[in-house]
């Protein structure tokens, strides 16, 4: 079935505490390569039936209206993957 | 006229709403039991959102519990100008309902918090704030992971101007919030929020230290007090 695909981040203006925390720990682990980790969500969301228009536009509005918080995160992507998990 | 009446409502993992009321009850009002799947607010005159981890704090802390049925109902009392008090997980509640400005994200230092923390009343005329004068120095309990209150520049500046920011941390800023705010108030007064927490400073016994005796504090007291005031006075 297909899978709508949507990655929110923490706003790359504001403090993102666990990203920062990750950095730390790389850090004390003698990563040295990454010079910032920032932690973001990625919400799939299971279609029965096509992705059409209509469950596109859905899956733009709840993005915005519910799993992110527009004054904290942004939503950097949505976007369709056909997934053959199994029934 | 009978005590006012003051709903505190219940979600899946309110932890305080217990306290709460009993707070409403010591300072003079008559606690209701309200319900998050409910339409109906029983006719209350002002209500408590308590702390918690409502939803165990889920796709972001407060975030799902502002979407509740009994929240619809709560948005239009508010609009018509009744008390609302948002504490810890409420005031998340309050910020994801976007009946408050800005927003809260983890604590700064990764780590929950707990102690008892001195605050600026930095508004003394709200709904919840009447009973303090500007500038004030109080003591109440605070305790949480997801306190660090954030908004962009604009809106920062906005509500520094305007008067909507509440309360400000003293001494400590316990989880980095931004200009060390603590609690903000909606532009009409009527719209509290902060995320340490009154109701655990009620009852000498079982509050903060003070220099008078140990566990005398009940500066949270006041909050309830000043929102019964607001409702007698409105009545």
């Amino acid at each position: 079935m297909p899978t709508i695909v949507v990655d929110v981040m923490p706003k790359a203006e504001l403090l993102d505490p666990q990203g920062k925390a990750v950095t730390g720990a790389l850090a004390r682990l003698g990563v040295e390569d990454f010079s910032a980790v920032r932690m973001g969500k990625r919400f799939e969301l299971t279609v029965d039936g096509d992705v059409t228009e209509d469950v596109l536009a859905t899956a733009r509005r709840i993005a915005d209206e519910i799993l992110s918080n527009s004054v904290i995160e942004d939503v950097v992507e949505i976007s369709v993957v056909e997934s053959s998990v199994a029934e | 006229m009978s005590a006012p009446r003051i709903g505190v409502v219940t979600f899946p993992g309110s932890l305080d709403d217990s306290d709460a009321r009993r707070a409403v009850r010591l300072a003079g009002g008559a606690p209701v039991a309200l319900w998050h799947g409910d339409h109906d607010l029983h006719g209350v005159d002002a209500i408590v959102l308590p702390g918690g981890f409502s939803y165990g704090d889920y796709l972001r802390a407060g975030a799902i519990a502002a979407r509740a049925p009994i929240m619809t109902d709560i948005l239009d009392a508010a609009g018509k100008g009744m008390p609302v008090l948002g504490i810890c997980n409420g005031f998340q509640m309050l910020v994801e309902a976007h009946l408050l400005p800005g927003g809260l994200i983890r604590n700064a230092h990764q780590q929950f918090i707990r102690r008892d923390q001195r605050l600026r009343v930095e508004n003394a005329d709200t709904a919840w704030t009447s009973g303090f004068s500007t500038d004030q120095e109080i003591v109440i309990p605070l305790k949480n992971g997801d306190g660090g209150y954030i908004a962009d520049d604009e809106t920062l500046d906005r509500i520094e101007g305007e008067g909507q920011v509440a309360f400000r941390y003293v001494g400590v800023n316990p989880n980095g919030s931004l200009r060390d705010i603590a609690g903000v108030t909606n532009a009409r007064g009527n719209v509290v929020g902060l995320m340490p927490h009154p109701e655990h400073a009620v009852e000498p016994g079982f509050g903060p230290d003070t220099a008078a005796a140990m566990r005398s504090g009940e500066d949270g007291r006041v909050f309830f007090a000043s929102a019964i005031t607001a409702v007698l006075q409105s009545a």
